[in-house]
């Protein structure tokens, strides 16, 4: 029994992503089919190369079919993988773990999702029948309860509290304006963004997730085999995922103020990679900030700040492009978009960017050539009941 | 013996101040205000907490737990279905209590009441109704939103105090019917109609003064006897000619709340009662009239046993409570002034059968416990025991006011909360303004109707502010403790 990890066994050779945004013009066929060529090119492979894919959507579409028929997949095993917001890392998880098997020599991670054909704004559950007593509230008030549940632990004042959020907001804004991929490509200021009206709690629009479509996508093959492929590969260091048990909701003990699946899923991930310190061995993360204060917490679990000083770090600029640490360099789900079944994958980009030095030099993390791994942190669900993936990715 | 055992009433927490309806209506109106049933409230939701009161004071005084449950009102939630089966569930009443509707007619209250009392054994009568007329009208005025229960029972009648649980007993009851069309509505339509005032005043005056004369003749007393007069019925002229004709001085007919809750129709028989039996003291003799398509003429007598009776949120403190609801919102309310929806996917409807399997939870607000004594809600399939968390009282955590998620009236308020009794549930509050929701803030359980999809309503259960400034109400009252000894949360009657 034990967590093992596959630690330089599997490794990404390819990764294609598209703009995310609201594609009027596009749906998930279409979605998909960007994603994947740009993979396929990426690589230098066809998708008659590729043994098996892996395609995550949480709500866009169901089963393989909806990826074989857009790609002309002939006689290729395809496994749709929904694990909320974590579905596109979970899709690639499950590639990985089937190339270290022995079981494929080549597999593909693609997630997309079309939200924007639904009619509403916002993300809206697939409904599955239930005895109509579920919580009825958005993820953003749910996650809007962490930021005063903070500010009073740490005696952090609620206006420095509300900087803070509108910092996190403001530095993922900044580099999603350098991001030609982002959803928003705009800067606000933190004095604009404090001036916003509330939706949830004490949270603003502007402390949410950009809603988008988009797909993204990564090829993986045995570590041995990745140079025929690429000079520069990503080597998949460690891969965890905890799908917490809900009991946070109803444990009187539970704060809002910490993630456990994130500290337990943080815990596995630097055991199988090996990692000590992690401020001070990434390069860089891609934390899952759907909401401002989620990404406060997160760093937080993750081990990125001490507790309780995370929104000091924030507004010291520890987490910007030329901070100690760079937090969200593409601009984060704040400003590249949230397309559900996406997101994981998009993380991955942006390491597969950064690492490899082909991030545009105006968005290049300070960290570039000095540090050389990379932490993706992807979640679904709610403070108290969610799911928690963290991916290292390494230059090998 | 037999006779009322128990009482409960439930007054929605909206009120609508008359004065405001003449500026948008151009007509109408009034003074004082009207209790208006919240969005999340209907007849069979207001007749649960009404329900829940009378038990929740009646049984520690000694009164058995209902054997048989009847409800009553112009507006069931469904038809077809039965209404009272949701009361059942809520209530946790053993299988084999029948629960029966008795709906349509205003005077489908007194079959209920009538039903209690005859059935053997410990019997609930629940009488609930939403009176609503189109804008500007009287009966929108005068009209009001209120449910009331009466428990009724037996005991041994030596006065000893040991099972005396009967609290008025009924002396006599007649009834007297004539068809007469006085006021009317078709099924589904939204107001009543209404025939000439003076012709159904003329009807219902002779048939209250007729039931009286029967009432008082199998009582064996006379007018002159009567220490409480309580005349109930939607006719207001007739009410005021039967209070006259009666015979009863004027100074011993009891108030019918019109100025400040107004008439709740086929609630309004059990709620004066109500009100009345909190002003009684023992051995006093009380007269209920009801005018509707006939009349009915109840004599009871109080016993000793009221005066250690302590009802559940008396009438009193309820009508005191309320919190001011807009002309406008009461008319979106009522479905009389459509107004921009939620952009947001409507509810689902809820699934029958896991509703079914799951009732214990959705109705009854069951907690599971397990091994080690830890509360849960809602029950894991780990728990070893179940426990109704209905009545326990809970401190909030945390909370934060949702403007996106899909709601009736919106913004939803959200709230952590913790319960006396142990266990935590994030939950909806209501009857609450977002401005007056604080961390540490008292919250008791409320049974609601969060949605309507399909056409079946979503059922189940919200917090909402403890505000009578009972013990409940302070954060460090032990719960299990007040429940042990049975002690009311209404304020003590004076006699």
């Amino acid at each position: 029994m034990g967590s093992h990890g596959i630690a330089d066994r599997v490794a990404i050779v390819g990764m294609g992503c598209t703009r995310f945004g609201e594609h009027w013009d596009k749906g998930i066929d279409d979605l998909i089919v960007a994603a994947a060529n740009d993979t396929f090119a990426s690589a230098g492979v066809t998708k008659q190369d590729v043994d098996a894919y892996w395609f995550g959507t949480a709500q866009s579409a169901m089963s393989g079919i909806a990826l074989a028929r857009p790609l002309g997949l002939v006689d290729k095993p395809v496994t749709r993988v929904e694990n909320y917001c974590a579905t596109g890392s979970d899709a690639l998880r499950q590639a990985a773990y089937a190339v270290a098997s022995g079981a494929y020599d080549m597999a593909m991670a693609i997630g997309a999702e079309k939200v924007k054909d639904g009619g509403y704004s916002g993300l809206n559950a697939f409904p599955v029948p239930g005895d109509g007593t579920a919580r009825s509230v958005t993820a953003a008030a749910m996650f809007s309860m962490v930021a005063p549940a903070y500010a009073k632990k740490y005696g952090v004042p609620l206006a420095d509290m509300k900087t803070a959020l509108a910092r996190v907001a403001s530095k993922n804004h900044h580099n999603g304006k350098l991001n030609p991929r982002a959803q928003f490509r705009k800067d606000y200021s933190v004095e604009q963004l404090c001036a916003m009206p509330t939706v949830a709690g004490s949270l603003s629009v502007f402390d949410c997730a950009g809603v988008a479509d988009g797909a993204a996508a990564a090829i993986v093959v045995r570590a041995e085999d990745a140079h025929r492929y690429t000079d520069k590969p990503l080597l998949i260091k460690a891969l965890s995922l905890v799908a917490g048990n809900g009991n946070g909701l109803g444990d009187p003990d539970y704060d809002y103020t910490t993630f456990p699946e994130v500290a337990a899923a943080a815990a596995d991930a630097y055991a199988q990679a090996g990692i000590a310190v992690p401020r001070a061995e990434l390069a860089m993360a891609e934390v899952h900030d759907c909401f401002t204060p989620t990404e406060i917490v997160l760093t937080e679990d993750l081990g990125l700040a001490d507790r309780g000083t995370a929104w000091k770090e924030v507004l010291s600029g520890t987490f910007d492009l030329d901070g100690e640490i760079p937090v969200n360099p593409d601009g984060g789900l704040k400003a590249f978009g949230h397309p559900v079944g996406a997101s994981g994958l998009r993380m991955m980009f942006e390491a597969w960017l950064q690492l490899r030095g082909e991030a545009p030099l105006e968005r290049r993390i300070s960290t570039y050539g000095k540090r050389n791994l990379a932490l993706t942190h992807n979640l679904g669900g709610y403070p108290g009941e969610m799911v928690s993936f963290i991916s290292i990715l390494g230059l090998g | 013996m037999r006779g009322v055992t128990g009482w409960g009433v439930h007054l929605p927490h909206p009120r609508l101040d008359r004065a405001s309806i003449r500026d948008v209506a151009g007509t109408g109106g009034g003074k004082g205000s009207r209790t208006v049933a919240s969005y999340d409230e209907d007849t069979t939701t207001m007749g649960a907490e009404a329900a829940r009161a009378a038990i929740r004071a009646a049984l520690p005084g000694g009164a058995a737990r209902p054997g048989s449950l009847w409800f009553a009102t112009t507006e069931p939630a469904y038809a077809d279905r039965t209404n009272a089966a949701v009361l059942h569930a809520v209530l946790r009443l053993d299988r084999n209590v029948p629960a029966y509707d008795l709906t349509g007619s205003v005077r489908s209250a007194m079959a209920a009441i009538r039903a209690a009392w005859q059935a053997p054994g410990a019997s609930l009568a629940v009488t609930s109704d939403t009176r609503t007329g189109l804008p500007g009208s009287g009966d929108e005025a005068v009209g009001g939103d209120a449910a009331a229960a009466l428990l009724f029972g037996d005991d041994d009648g030596d006065n000893h105090g040991d099972g005396d649980s009967v609290l008025a007993e009924i002396l006599a009851w007649e009834s007297v019917t004539e068809e007469f069309v006085d006021r009317w509505r078709t099924p589904g339509a939204v107001a009543s109609k209404l025939w000439e005032e003076r012709f159904g005043e003329n009807r219902y005056t002779e048939l209250g003064a007729e039931a009286i004369k029967l009432a008082l003749g199998a009582a064996g007393i006379d007018a002159k006897g009567i220490d409480r007069l309580v005349v109930a019925g939607l006719h207001e002229r007739a009410v005021a000619g039967v209070q006259r004709a009666s015979g009863v001085p004027a100074e011993r007919i009891a108030d019918r709340l019109t100025a400040v809750a107004g008439n709740p129709g086929a609630a309004q028989p059990a709620l004066l009662l109500a009100a009345t039996l909190e002003a009684a003291a023992p051995g006093e003799t009380i007269l209920l009239v009801t005018l509707s398509d006939g009349a009915d003429a109840v004599v009871l007598r109080t016993t000793g046993a009221l005066a250690a009776y302590r009802p559940w949120r008396p009438v009193a403190v309820q009508v005191a409570a309320g919190g001011p609801v807009s002309y406008g919102r009461y008319l979106h309310w009522r479905g009389l002034l459509p107004v921009e929806p939620p952009r947001r996917p409507e509810p689902a409807r809820v699934s029958s059968s896991a509703a079914n399997r799951n009732a214990g939870w959705k109705y009854g607000f069951e907690a599971g416990v397990s091994g080690d004594g830890a509360v849960h809600l809602p029950p894991g399939p780990a728990d070893d025991s179940r426990t109704s968390a209905a009545d326990e009282i809970g401190t909030i955590v945390t909370f934060t006011i949702d403007r996106l998620s899909y709601s009736l009236s919106p913004p939803l308020v959200f709230a952590i909360v913790d319960f006396d009794g142990g266990g935590r549930l994030p939950l909806e509050l209501t009857d609450v303004a977002p401005a007056d929701v604080a961390i540490g803030g008292r919250v008791e359980m409320t049974f609601r109707r969060l949605a309507t999809s399909d056409g079946i309503h979503n059922y189940f259960w919200k917090g909402r502010p403890v505000r009578d400034g009972s013990a409940a109400n302070s954060a460090d009252s032990n719960s299990a403790d007040s429940k042990a000894d049975g002690s009311p949360q209404g304020a003590p009657r004076e006699k």
